[in-house]
């Protein structure tokens, strides 16, 4: 299932982005995560530990040779960015300490940003929605955000055998949570609209 | 003992449980857990995506409120935990973040307040020689295979929680309750987490694996210490096995509703009933002391 995008694009010339130094990926990587993914010594520990790449479209330590290669044009619309599940079993493992979950956040923050393929699952949605109601509400109200999810992407029928069991079990709040000081938390929202350079 | 316990947003939702649970667990053991008024969320996955001062503030808010109550953090969802851990470590080691929360929750924060797992405090507070002392019930040889996740581990330099590939804290409690953690690989695989929401298919595919890593290796049940991991393994463990041909009926509990059935408490205050895969057996092998 899982492809080798190395051996599919073996003839075809790698595109080294042109873009100015700073405009680079690799360099905006650096940028908001203040890792040096340059230091990468390609051994591939994480890559062989990590639980997903197998069923996703690329790997950890593919990911940073194209970021060292400057090919951009490849890595914003992989589906990995959004496949990997931040376990840390790859930093966990990694010789040079390199937080490879911290990279994937900055690359899933340039893929929106920049306006990337929308990713299988539309989990910047979810992460909107999520967000959406930690400001509202102070807590996650996590039925609101799978509605307006289910909404957003067409998913109604998805999981529903589920629901009969979610619901006799109370396995999941009704109701919007309260009590929390919401005040504290709009304003950190309003003060932290955006990503920065670290 | 005395100590601010957040319980975090799935306590309220998903993990209703794991937190009744804690509780009573708790209170019999005379650790006294006292909530900070008006805790928040601590910025949980979408957070870190999207921002990470915004993560580090949303889990600073309440590193905040428990430093003016002059206690120690505990927490009994593994993500927080995660979350917590992060935010203490991101603001110590870089000024510039420091100085931005600091800016967004309108008070300086240096980092210190410490975060422990309930696990580690009775382990490392009470000690497992009391907890022994208090059971009043035996696993009786029961398997159990301690599954303890990503989040609780890693990064251990970060978490500082037991051991990155080969954690025992969880069946040093089970081993003391007269049961068998057994030994089995799948301890610190990933089950998928939050992909659950937005990549189900990949979840079944995590979380069944790990799940039938375990009734291949004997167990009896599956102890766990994170909201998304119990969820996880309890719900999707049926549609791997549809997926695959085969069927799996193995509970999935918190490692604090096995020591509650030790403990004596009731099914009602450890929220037994909630469970997907029932527990009935489970509790037919407890054998209860004279």
């Amino acid at each position: 299932m899982r492809r080798n995008i190395f051996q599919e694009t073996r003839h075809m010339p790698i595109r080294i982005t042109n873009a100015k130094t700073e405009d680079r990926l690799l360099n905006r990587v650096t940028d908001l995560s203040g890792i040096a993914v340059d230091t990468c010594l390609q051994c591939r520990k994480c890559s062989n530990g990590c639980p997903v790449a197998r069923h996703s479209d690329s790997s950890p330590s593919e990911i940073i040779r194209l970021l060292q290669l400057h090919a951009d044009s490849r890595v914003l619309d992989l589906d990995m960015i959004w496949a990997c599940a931040s376990c840390e079993t790859c930093y966990g493992r990694c010789p040079m300490k390199i937080n490879m979950a911290d990279v994937m956040d900055s690359l899933r923050v340039v893929a929106v940003e920049k306006g990337a393929k929308k990713p299988a699952g539309n989990m910047p949605l979810m992460n909107r929605l999520l967000t959406g109601t930690m400001n509202r509400f102070g807590r996650t109200y996590d039925l609101a955000a799978m509605m307006l999810y289910k909404a957003g992407t067409f998913t109604y029928l998805r999981d529903t055998s589920k629901f009969p069991m979610i619901l006799s079990k109370g396995k999941i709040a009704l109701l919007p949570p309260r009590g929390a000081d919401t005040k504290t938390v709009r304003r950190i929202f309003k003060k932290l609209k955006s990503a920065r350079k670290k | 003992m005395r100590y601010a316990y957040f319980p975090g947003c799935s306590a309220e939702s998903t993990a209703r449980d794991q937190y009744m649970s804690t509780l009573a667990v708790a209170e019999r053991l005379g650790i006294e857990l006292v909530e900070p008024k008006g805790w928040t969320c601590c910025g949980s996955t979408p957070a870190h995506q999207v921002n990470h001062d915004l993560a580090a503030a949303l889990a600073a808010a309440n590193l905040v409120k428990v430093r003016d109550m002059g206690l120690e953090m505990v927490v009994s969802c593994a993500s927080c935990y995660s979350r917590m851990k992060m935010a203490n470590h991101e603001i110590q080691s870089n000024p510039q973040t420091r100085k931005i929360v600091g800016e967004a929750l309108g008070t300086d924060y240096d980092g210190s307040v410490r975060v422990r797992h309930f696990i580690e405090i009775i382990l490392e507070d009470l000690g497992i020689k009391a907890f022994k002392k208090a059971l009043t019930a035996s696993l009786n040889g029961m398997n159990v295979a301690s599954y303890y996740g990503c989040l609780l581990v890693r990064p251990n330099d970060i978490t500082g929680f037991d051991d990155a590939e080969n954690p025992v804290y969880m069946d040093t409690i089970i081993n003391a309750m007269g049961g068998t953690g057994i030994d089995w690989p799948h301890k610190v695989e990933c089950c998928g987490a939050s992909l659950t929401l937005t990549r189900p298919e990949l979840v079944t595919t995590l979380s069944g694996s790990i799940v039938d890593m375990a009734a291949e290796s004997g167990a009896d049940c599956i102890a766990v210490a994170c909201p998304m991991c119990q969820i996880n393994l309890d719900m999707r463990q049926n549609d791997y096995g549809k997926k695959h041909g085969s069927r799996y009926d193995l509970p999935v509990l918190y490692i604090t509703q096995l020591m509650g059935m030790c403990l004596g408490l009731s099914d009602g205050n450890l929220g037994l009933g909630k469970l997907i895969n029932s527990p009935r057996e489970l509790k037919a092998k407890v054998a209860h002391h004279e």
